[in-house]
């Protein structure tokens, strides 16, 4: 019980750490929101559809913008602590090394939600879509954890190799063709008030693509991690 | 207590390390030297349970490596030439997310006593940015004997420090070693070594080629064999 403790209270130290990083420098959700921002835009000059053509789409371009932008940021999440050399200090502490795997994951979701959440209500806007639904918020959220599972994992891989920044999309982009595919038709479906029939199999593939991802990263991340 | 027994290390087919033996006494501070590339760094990280060994024995305070390395880091502090510290983030709040994931006790407490020990309780609130070297290398130490380690490992610790800040630093990792702990360091400078260390080795080609008690040593003597092994 007591070890269980101390391994969420190191969770939770370098999740804190990360955000509170972030709030000082800014760096690194600007930069997903402007990139995110710019990719609707020109998505949005670049598809001049009529309305039925812009909804078939909308799921797409919601997907792509969020896996590109969410990408800048995994670039980032142990690039960061290589290049400054602190890395070590999170190896040297005396907890589980998968510790580092979910305090790496909340703070990634964070940055990633925080992302979506200010590109959502310009996106409605700009495509004339409502996407103010529940159940799309559901599927959002279970897209962004399986691609920030999978994503901080390989980006501990990544960060071990000199090509990192080339390599996490290479790595990254053919292992989430579930996730983005269940997340875009389960977003097409209920945008299109799709019947639940329809939209339950993308679900159930987004929940059973997070739950075998987190479980892989579990096993193997002390072994990625390691020299 | 650090005990080594015929520790050997490979990168793929090339050998870094080749059946090192050493043992630093409970209390003992211990200086290794050695020209660059003789495998210092890779002995302190195997020690650090940051690389694995290809082969041999690693004990630390009677915790073997790697099969125990979490207990090993519990009694194990760190400092290297990188500070392992955030400049995003304040003095104080680089320790404290330290003392979180050791699970450090008191934690409040424990880092006014190592800010003032370091002599950085008036920067407590200042990012660490705004650090000069000597300063953040004061806050490493700080960090690194947050949880009270009996063991300490240094690495190269005077790197990028001034004359002044060097000498502050010196003061400061002889109150560390005074504490009883074992202190393995890893150095270039002879004179420095000579001077903190109770005593002295020379790692060359992968071995432990010279072991002497700095006590009557002289600086002269010390620097003739260093110059004759490393060659």
């Amino acid at each position: 019980m007591n070890s269980l403790n101390n391994y969420l209270k190191a969770v939770l130290a370098i999740a804190r750490k990360d955000l509170a990083a972030e709030i000082r420098s800014r760096e690194l959700v600007s930069a997903m929101l402007v990139f995110s921002l710019l990719v609707v835009l020109i998505f949005n000059f670049a598809l001049e559809l009529d309305k039925s053509a812009r909804e078939n789409v909308a799921a797409g371009v919601l997907w792509v913008t969020f896996t590109f932008a969410g990408t800048l940021g995994l670039n980032r999440t142990f690039a960061a602590e290589k290049d400054r050399g602190s890395l070590d200090g999170l190896l040297l502490a005396p907890v589980d090394r998968t510790a580092i795997y979910f305090g790496k994951l909340i703070s990634t979701l964070v940055f990633m939600l925080l992302v979506e959440a200010v590109v959502l209500p310009v996106f409605s806007v700009l495509y004339g879509i409502s996407l103010f639904n529940f159940l799309l918020f559901g599927v959002i959220l279970l897209g962004t954890f399986g691609y920030g599972g999978v994503g901080t994992l390989l980006a501990c891989m990544a960060a071990q190799t000199r090509t990192r920044d080339v390599m996490l999309p290479i790595l990254l982009f053919p292992v989430t063709v579930p996730v983005m595919l269940g997340a875009v038709r389960a977003s097409t479906g209920i945008l299109a008030n799709a019947e639940w029939g329809d939209i339950a199999m993308w679900i159930n593939i987004l929940v059973v693509y997070d739950v075998i991802f987190v479980a892989v990263a579990v096993m193997v991340f002390d072994y990625l991690i390691e020299e | 207590m650090i005990e080594i027994h015929n520790l050997t290390k490979n990168f793929g087919a090339k050998p870094v390390l080749r059946g090192v033996s050493l043992t630093v006494q409970s209390g003992e501070f211990v200086a290794l030297m050695g020209p660059n590339g003789a495998g210092k760094t890779t002995l302190l990280r195997i020690v650090a349970s940051l690389t694995r060994p290809s082969f041999g024995r690693v004990r630390v305070d009677s915790f073997d490596l790697p099969a125990q390395a979490d207990s090993v880091r519990r009694v194990l502090g760190v400092v290297s030439h990188h500070t392992l510290l955030y400049g995003d983030l304040t003095a104080e709040e680089n320790l404290r997310f330290y003392g979180q994931l050791y699970g450090v006790e008191n934690l409040s407490k424990r880092i006014e006593d190592v800010l003032d020990q370091v002599g950085l309780s008036k920067r407590r609130h200042d990012l660490v940015r705004s650090f000069s070297r000597g300063m953040a290398q004061r806050l490493s130490i700080g960090r690194a004997v947050l949880h009270s380690p009996d063991v300490m490992l240094f690495d190269e610790p005077h790197t990028g420090l001034d004359q002044e800040a060097s000498v502050m630093l010196d003061e400061l990792l002889k109150s560390v070693a005074a504490q009883g702990r074992s202190v393995l360091m890893i150095s270039h400078d002879l004179p420095r070594s000579l001077q903190l260390a109770d005593r002295v080795m020379i790692l060359s080609h992968g071995k432990i080629a010279y072991d002497a008690p700095t006590k009557n040593l002289s600086l002269a003597d010390f620097a003739q064999t260093y110059s004759e092994l490393t060659q």
